[in-house]
This record gives structure tokens, C-alpha cells and sequence, in this order.
């Protein structure tokens, strides 16, 4: 581990002698001075801070391209809610259009709050979550229509409503965490957190058995949660503080064999608890998309910290032998495998249960959808079991075609390198390995479940992020971005501050 | 750490990668096979609300779809439709089409290549897709005549053109209303359905194209004469010993002439009479001294053992494999293990027609875009030549004679001639015959061909005969086609 971060006003003179904690770049040397006096101090003319500084922090650029790009993917959304309601209602209901001009507002406040606490943050973040979230209530609301959902049994209200929530929390985080090194000091009691959470759902009482799988709790039977979507956030988190403080112990030690250096059987301690781990879920909650997403998460944080190959050819040793076994033993993982390879043998499409035809249905309306898809509210995604939440990524091929479904990997795909270049820019191991982390358990979600209905792995249950219905998966994945954007803010600003002082 | 990264960052590429390539191969690649799986019900959704093309009869529609307020956005209607059932067949809400509306399907619902540009004309203008529509062969005045013609007889009426092999005319009976499978009820469909699947009369056979394989009797003859004078051995005067009753070899199977007698006066018959009189001795004779092979290799160079999609598929006809010498005597005069359906023995008759040159069946004209861009104009195409222009020729004459002054007299036109044969085949010990005719007219310039067929005897068991009923259909038929 070598350099936390510095502090940000290195370069910036003595004005930054303040308590401020959260490294949050103050230039007028008070704290406590509100963003009102310092525009008044400046109107009148009073002593600016040096002006090598000045110069490059005022005009704000980055929050500029985000305001427009934002501004565009606002529209994007308002036109795909009015093309649903053209292309499956014939007319135009002003009650969605409202509560999503009411989000486009909880976005910008969201924006504006980065103009004063995270000016540098990455400008592309925001916009493409905003983006992906829009489109997903526009697909949700369509099915909603198609299923004839009104008021509060709509799943695009609810969806709506988690989105506010979700952006709140982003808000919150952004606004609590003025600096990602508080997370570091955090990092057991994380690992504690993820832990506790993914019990959860296995508390009698408090679980909720849906779909076969395990992994929602019910709150009075009103409040569904998935805390596993969380337990991501706690778990990268913990992973990240972890491997920055084990590393050397992880990576310098071991014997060599077959020209790659194996770790000592004592540090494979870890390894093999997230492992055990990670069988647990497969066998207790059922759910092999959660267990193969952590998995994957603390491989590659593994090896990006250790840069030890061995490791992860030890872990997919490991799981892949758990999995294969699983296939044996557990019924439902055998099914999944018995979907993924032959989906059309009639055996598997009629099995009553763990048959393959949700997987079937899903590529029927796949190619339904063809090269430009049918058009909002033009398919039959209704047809497929869960259009709205594990299978929305076959809903939007069907009625965006392959052009809308390469749109959206492409929007992921931007989304993550944006996360990956916090890890190879970045100053502190932490910040690093936790960006990557975050980013990449993105990409491994999408990946999980778009390959699962697109048949280039086993179908799992997971949610697509920022599509799928579903408000956890909102929640998390709203605070991963904000998240990834405290983490941008001090990448950006840091070496331009070092450079200019 | 960033070597690393950077590893990882090749990783995330190669999952998306794999994403891209699974997504294009989903929606592309397979799409069509996907498509065209009966499990996909979106198909059938998808071309009931599109505004599917109109079937057209002459430019009148005989399918259309007009809009409806149900999930479905549009109601198929077929006009006339128990007239044009084997033409369009139906398109069922749960199950699978027939006809034209399943062999053409991607063209009625606008999902065929050719309309892809045209699709995404209309996605990006904002109108309503539609489907192109398709124009058939069917003449409208040919079609009543055949319906008119065969009355309440089970069997089929199909007329074509000799010289394109443009389908004019299909009539089956008894047949079926397809509006009433079109209804948007899958409980009703499927209870309509199971009525007409159990009803004995089998109103859903296409006995045009397929149905019950009826053995073609004599009306096969034509094949074996045709077989005969290709081979250079045999010319219309050959001749053949004639006696009343001929006992095949090896067996005590005893083959008899229709009226019991030998074939006209004489110890020899000819070729030529034997045609003419239709009788069965000299062809069982003929058969034996040509082979199994040589009448199977003339039957497939006319159309037998191939298949013909019209676009809508069509039964293949059938000519037996490795046939002993009396099976081989029974097969040349139509009886043993032939099955031919009317389609193939208009083929046989229009070839006759047309100089020896077997032209493929076609129901289609042309099929244009809802702009009016035609996208599909069927070209008249060979399926080969089957018989030599001179053998042709001679067959023509020999089957005018028939008409004249032969076994097909029923079929004479005052002022024009006309070519025919007729058929009456066994189907068992005291099974209702099959009856037959097939033929063409003028006999000098050949405009349309004809084949009749005739089950159960036409009401009238083993009494009833070709000449007697098949032949007055055909007669019917002509006249009202010959006189437009």
C-alpha cells in the first residue's frame, strides 16, 4: 500500500489547514464559508485564491458535458415513455410523463450537488446510469400496459418510485463521503456487513422464497429487498481494504510450480472462505448467479492486487469443480445446465419445472425482434415469464432489435471503462482496486445475465443493473455510481493540482 | 497493478465481445429458424397485427384483414372462403397456418428480406407496418365452374395452363369455411378444428394436392405409353396378343379387361386401340415387356417421387420400388402400389400438351409491397422435358381419338376437340372405385388441362365408371373456361 491520499490542496497554499476530512477542495480557506458569500466575495472583487488554481476549477467543464449529456439522455427517456404510450396505447397519459420529469429533476439535483462537492467526477457516469434507468421504466411501463398494471400494481410506478429512492441514496453517499479513505478504515466492519446481509434472507420469517431462489427478505410482506445487491457494495469494499493491507503477504510468498508461483496453503485462507461462501449461496439460497458474481468479483480483485496468475487459476479451479459437482448434486443447477445445452429438446420446453422454456421464449422474442427490433410497444416481450425484471434485456431486443441491444452493451461497456480508468489512473491501492472492483462487478453482472438469455453461459437469475425492475438493484447500483464518481473526483483533480503546484 | 488491469480490461472486452456475437447470432444469424419454429407463438402474433396482405383472385381479395378491437388488431376474412380454402388455407390463432398463408407467410406479414428496407420506411415514418399482398394464378370464372361442376362429389378439380403451368382452377370437396378457424378464440378454433380433423368426410384434405393417395387406374396408361414410344421399341400400330383374361406369371391373379371381353376384335390388339379402349390386358402385357424400371424413370421424368411446393407443399406422387414381374403388369395400368394426386396427372396431361416439356405447377403470379413495388413476379419455369415433341405429338392424336371415339366419349365439346383419358381404379375387394379424368382442350392449340378426380365412386360403388362421371365434370369444366 503506498500512498493514501494526498491532500488535495497541496499545491493550494496554507488556506487548506481545515478540519476538512473528506478532502473536499476548499479554495477559500474557510469551511464553513457558504457557496453564496464566496460568489458575492467574488462579484465585489475581493482577493480571489492564487490563480493557477482558479483557472483550472472554475469554468467547470466536466460538469458542463455532463449537464448536456444528461440534459440528452433526459430526452432519450421522455421520448421512449411517449413512443410506449403511442406504440401500445395509441395516445398519450401525462401521469408517467410527470413522475419522470420528476426523476429527470432528482438526476440534476443530483448533478448539481456534484457541482459543489465532486466538480472533477467522471461527466459520462451519471448520464449513461440515467440513460439505462429510463430506458428499463420505459420497458417496464410497456409490459405494465401489455399486462394491464395500473396505479400502485404497476411495476413502472414502484420501479419509478425505487428509482427516487435510489437517487436519494446516490445524493446521500456523495454528499456523506467526501472522501473514499473513510471506506478503508471500514473495511472489517464491511466484510461484516456483506456477511450479515447475505444471511439475511435465510432468517425464518424474514425470508422470502421467490422463483426457487433464496435471496429476498419481505419486510411485513410489503417491502420485497434483495440485500445481496447490496452485499456487492460491502463486499468490494471489504475486498478492496483487505488485499491493499494483505497483498504482500498474498503475493510474494509461495513455491514455484509449472513456471507459476502458488500461493502457501495459510494464505489460502481467504480464498477458500469466499469460496465456502460462495457454495453456500449456490446451495442454501439456490441462486448461482450471486455466487458466481462474488466469486468473480474477489478473482479479479485478487489478482489485480497480487498480479498473481496462480490465484485465479486456483479459484476457477475451485469453483469450477464446486459448480460441476452442484450440476450433479443439486437439481436445479443440473437443470440449468440441461437448458443451456439443448433449450429445444420438447423434454426440457414442457418440463412443468426448471424447464427451458423462459430460455426459449426469451430467444423467440430475440429474434422476433431482429436487425431494428418491432418498436416500442410494437412486440410481445409479455410472452416470456418475468419480462420486466431477469428477461428485460430480451424485452428491449425484442422491440430495440440488435441495434438497441448493442446500443446498451455499448452504454455498459462505456459505464465500466469509465470505472476501470479510475484503477489504471489513480494514486492510492485502495481507491484503485476499489474502482475496478465496482466497475467490474458490473460488467459480471451484465455479463452473467445477458449471456445467460443470449445461451453463451447457463440462464441465472440476476438483475440486469439499472434495467431490471427491482428497487435493491436500483439502490445498489445507484450507490455504486456515486461511488465511482467520489472515486473520479479525486482522480481527476489530484495529479492537476500536483502538476500545477 | 495496472499490467494487470490491463489484463483484466482485455477480459471485459471478451465477455462483451461474446455478448455482441451471441446477440448477433440470436437476431440475425438464427432468426429466421427461430422464427419459424411452431413453439414461437410471437410469429403468429406478430403476423396477425401487422395488416397482413391481402390474397387477391383477379384483384378481388379472397383473404384480407380488417381491423379488429381485440388483442389481435386485425380479423382475418376469407371471402368465398369455402371456394378458395385450398388456395389460402387458414391462419389459426393457436396452431399452425396452411396454405398460401403459411407458404407465403413472410410476405403477407411483411417480414420477408425483400421488405426490409420498406419496413424501416415505415418504422421510421411512423405508419403501421404492413404486409405485401399476393396476386394467384386462380381464375376466378375456371374456379366457379369446377366448384359448380363437381356438385356433391368428394374429390378434386384442378385445371392448368400447359404452356406456363400457372394453376387456374383447385376445387376440393368436401371442404371447410376457413373464417370459422380464423376466429380469435383459441377454445373454438381448436373445438372447430377437432370437428373437422373427426369428421369421416375429411373436409381438411387438399385432395387436389394430396389427401387420401388415390391409385391413378387408367389414367396412369399415359405414363406407360409414354414410356413405350420413348423407348423406340413400340410405335401406336405395335401390337399385342388380345385374349379376355390373362393370368400373371407366377401367380393366380387374373387381370380382365373393363367389360370383361377382349380388347375390340382380333387375336392382336393395337397400341392405339388399346389406349383408346382403355383396356388393361395389353398395357398388363406392355408393362412386363418394358420393365418396372422404364416406367419409373418415364413417371419421374412427369413428376412422380418429386416434391412441388406451389409454393404451398403438395404430396409427392408415388411410383412402388423393386417390382416383381406381375406387380410391374398391375402398375401399368395404375392399379398395385401407384398413388398419383390430380395435380401430378394434370402435370402428365399438360406435358402432352406443351410438346413433351413438363412445366413446374405455380398459384402465384406476383406478390407486391403495399406501395405497389412488385417484389416477386413468378417466372414460368421447366422441370424438364418428359417426352420428345414427336412422341408428343402422336400421344396428342391418340388421346383425341380416345375422346372420339374411345373410352372418354364423355368429354366430347361440340367444335372443338378435346385430348382426355380416363381412370377407374380399384381400391380393394369391395371398395367404392376411384374415378379419373384427365385431359386438355383445344387439342390443336392447348389452353387448359384438366385432371377430375372422383372418390367413393361418386355415390355409386363399383358402378359408377371415368366416362360416366369424371368425364362430364370435365366436359362441364371446359366449356364454361373455353367459352369466357
Amino acid at each position: 500500500m503506498t500512498d493514501p491520499i494526498a491532500p488535495i490542496a497541496s499545491g493550494s497554499s496554507s488556506s487548506t489547514g481545515s478540519p476538512n476530512s473528506a478532502g473536499y477542495p476548499s479554495s477559500t480557506g474557510s469551511p464553513s464559508s457558504s457557496r453564496g458569500g464566496r460568489r458575492a466575495a467574488r462579484a465585489a472583487g475581493e482577493p480571489t485564491p492564487p490563480s493557477g488554481i482558479r483557472r483550472i476549477r472554475l469554468p467547470q467543464k466536466l460538469r458542463n458535458l455532463e449537464l448536456a449529456l444528461l440534459l440528452f439522455a433526459c430526452a432519450i427517456n421522455a421520448g421512449a415513455i411517449v413512443l410506449v404510450q403511442l406504440g401500445a396505447l395509441g395516445a398519450i397519459d401525462t401521469q408517467l410523463i410527470l413522475l419522470g420529469a420528476g426523476l429527470s429533476a432528482l438526476v440534476l439535483a443530483l448533478h448539481i450537488s456534484m457541482r459543489f462537492v465532486a466538480r472533477d467526477a467522471d461527466p459520462f457516469l451519471l448520464p449513461i446510469a440515467t440513460l439505462l434507468n429510463g430506458i428499463g421504466i420505459a420497458m417496464i411501463y410497456r409490459i405494465d400496459i401489455a399486462e394491464g398494471d395500473t396505479g400502485w400494481d404497476s411495476a413502472a410506478v414502484r420501479q419509478i418510485v425505487w428509482s427516487a429512492i435510489a437517487i436519494v441514496c446516490a445524493i446521500v453517499t456523495i454528499l456523506v463521503i467526501r472522501n473514499h479513505r473513510v471506506l478503508f478504515k471500514y473495511t472489517y466492519l464491511s466484510g461484516l456487513v456483506a456477511i450479515v446481509l447475505l444471511l439475511l434472507p435465510l432468517v425464518p420469517g424474514l425470508g422470502d422464497d421467490h422463483d426457487g431462489a433464496q435471496v429476498w427478505i419481505s419486510i411485513a410482506g410489503v417491502m420485497n429487498f434483495q440485500p445481496g445487491e447490496i452485499a456487492k457494495i460491502a463486499l468490494a469494499v471489504f475486498f478492496a481494504g483487505y488485499l491493499v493491507r494483505n497483498r504482500d503477504s498474498l503475493s510474494m510468498v509461495g513455491r514455484t510450480f509449472l513456471g507459476m508461483r502458488f500461493p502457501r496453503a495459510r494464505d489460502l485462507g481467504p480464498l477458500l472462505v469466499v469460496w465456502a461462501l460462495s457454495m453456500a449461496v449456490i446451495v442454501f439460497q439456490r441462486d448461482l448467479g450471486t455466487a458466481l458474481l462474488y466469486f468473480g468479483l474477489f478473482l479479479v480483485m485478487l489478482y489485480v492486487a497480487t498480479g498473481r496468475l496462480s490465484w485465479i487459476v486456483l479459484g476457477l479451479s475451485l469453483f469450477l469443480a464446486g459448480a460441476l459437482i452442484a450440476s450433479q448434486v443439486l437439481e436445479y443447477v443440473g437443470n440449468r445446465f440441461a437448458n443451456w445445452l439443448n433449450p429445444f429438446d420438447p423434454a426440457r420446453y414442457e418440463a412443468e419445472v426448471g424447464g427451458s422454456y423462459q430460455l426459449v421464449q426469451g430467444l423467440f422474442g430475440l429474434s422476433n425482434g431482429g436487425l431494428i427490433g418491432t418498436g416500442w410497444g410494437q412486440g410481445r416481450p409479455d410472452i416470456t415469464p418475468v419480462p420486466q425484471s431477469d428477461y428485460i434485456i430480451a424485452s428491449l431486443g425484442e422491440e430495440l432489435g440488435l441495434a438497441g441491444i448493442f446500443a446498451i452493451l455499448a452504454l455498459y461497456l462505456l459505464f465500466v471503462s469509465r470505472g476501470f480508468r479510475i484503477g489504471f489512473a489513480g494514486q492510492d491501492d485502495f481507491g484503485k482496486l476499489l474502482g475496478v472492483g465496482l466497475s467490474f462487478v458490473v460488467a459480471l453482472q451484465v455479463f452473467i445475465v445477458v449471456g445467460g438469455v443470449m445461451r453463451v453461459i447457463p440462464l441465472t437469475g440476476l438483475t440486469t443493473p439499472f434495467l431490471a425492475a427491482g428497487g435493491s438493484s436500483l439502490v445498489a447500483n445507484w450507490i455504486i455510481v456515486a461511488l465511482l464518481l467520489r472515486l473520479s473526483d479525486t482522480v481527476r483533480n489530484h495529479p492537476r493540482l500536483v502538476i500545477d503546484g | 497493478m495496472n499490467r494487470e488491469l490491463k489484463r483484466i480490461t482485455i477480459l471485459v472486452f471478451v465477455m462483451f465481445l461474446s455478448l455482441f456475437v451471441a446477440s448477433t447470432i440470436v437476431q440475425y444469424a438464427q432468426a429466421e429458424a427461430l422464427a419459424n419454429d411452431p413453439r414461437n407463438s410471437r410469429t403468429l402474433y406478430e403476423s396477425y397485427s401487422v395488416e397482413r396482405g391481402p390474397i387477391l383472385v383477379g384483384g378481388e381479395p379472397i383473404a384480407y384483414s380488417q381491423p379488429s378491437d381485440d388483442d389481435y388488431k386485425f380479423q382475418r376474412v376469407y371471402a368465398n372462403g369455402p371456394l378458395y380454402a385450398p388456395i389460402t388455407g387458414f391462419l389459426p390463432v393457436n396452431g399452425e397456418a396452411t396454405g398460401l398463408e403459411r407458404s407465403l407467410n413472410s410476405y403477407l406479414s411483411g417480414q420477408s428480406s425483400t421488405q426490409f428496407f420498406d419496413q424501416l420506411n415505415r418504422l421510421i415514418s411512423g405508419q403501421d407496418p404492413m404486409g405485401a399482398s399476393v396476386e394467384v394464378a386462380i381464375d376466378p370464372v375456371a374456379q366457379q365452374a369446377a366448384w359448380d361442376a363437381l356438385g356433391d362429389y368428394t374429390g378434386a378439380v384442378i385445371v392448368t395452363e400447359p404452356s406456363t403451368g400457372r394453376i387456374i382452377a383447385m376445387v376440393t370437396k368436401p371442404t371447410y369455411d376457413p373464417n370459422s378457424l380464423a376466429v380469435h378464440n383459441s377454445g373454438e378454433v381448436q373445438d372447430t378444428y377437432q370437428a373437422l380433423l373427426d369428421d369421416p368426410s375429411d373436409p381438411l384434405y387438399n385432395r387436389a394436392t394430396g389427401g387420401d393417395m388415390n391409385p391413378p387406374g387408367s389414367v396412369f396408361k399415359l405414363v406407360v405409353t409414354a414410356a413405350a414410344l420413348e423407348s423406340g421399341q413400340y410405335t401406336p400400330d405395335s401390337t399385342f396378343p388380345n385374349p379376355a383374361e390373362l393370368t400373371l406369371p407366377g401367380t393366380n391373379s387374373v387381370v380382365r379387361n373393363t367389360d370383361g371381353g377382349t380388347c375390340g376384335g382380333g387375336a392382336q390388339v393395337t397400341l392405339a386401340d388399346a389406349l383408346r379402349l382403355s383396356c388393361n390386358i395389353p398395357f398388363a402385357e406392355l408393362g412386363m415387356a418394358l420393365g418396372d424400371d422404364a416406367i419409373r424413370e418415364q413417371a419421374e421424368k412427369f413428376g412422380f417421387d418429386s416434391e412441388f411446393d406451389i409454393p404451398t407443399a403438395t404430396e409427392p406422387s408415388t411410383y412402388p420400388r423393386a417390382l416383381d414381374e406381375p406387380q410391374t403388369a398391375l402398375t401399368a395400368f395404375g392399379q398395385g402400389d401407384v398413388r398419383a394426386t390430380p395435380l401430378q396427372m394434370a402435370m402428365v396431361s399438360a406435358a402432352i400438351a406443351n410438346g413433351g416439356i413438363v412445366m413446374n405447377p405455380n398459384l402465384v403470379d406476383q406478390i407486391t409491397a403495399p406501395d405497389f413495388t412488385p417484389l416477386q413476379e413468378f417466372q414460368k419455369s421447366e422441370f424438364g422435358r418428359a417426352i420428345s415433341k414427336q412422341t408428343a405429338d402422336t400421344m396428342v392424336q391418340m388421346m383425341v381419338n380416345g375422346v372420339e371415339n374411345g373410352a372418354a366419349s364423355n368429354a366430347r365439346i361440340d367444335g372443338v376437340s378435346v385430348a382426355g383419358k380416363t381412370g377407374t381404379a380399384e381400391n380393394g375387394e369391395s371398395d367404392p372405385y376411384t374415378l379419373w379424368f384427365t385431359g386438355f382442350a383445344p387439342a390443336d392449340a392447348p389452353q387448359y388441362a384438366i385432371t377430375v378426380l372422383v372418390e367413393d365412386g361418386g355415390g355409386q360403388g363399383q358402378e359408377g365408371f371415368g366416362n360416366g362421371i369424371a368425364a362430364p365434370v370435365a366436359k362441364q369444366v371446359l366449356e364454361a373456361v373455353l367459352n369466357k
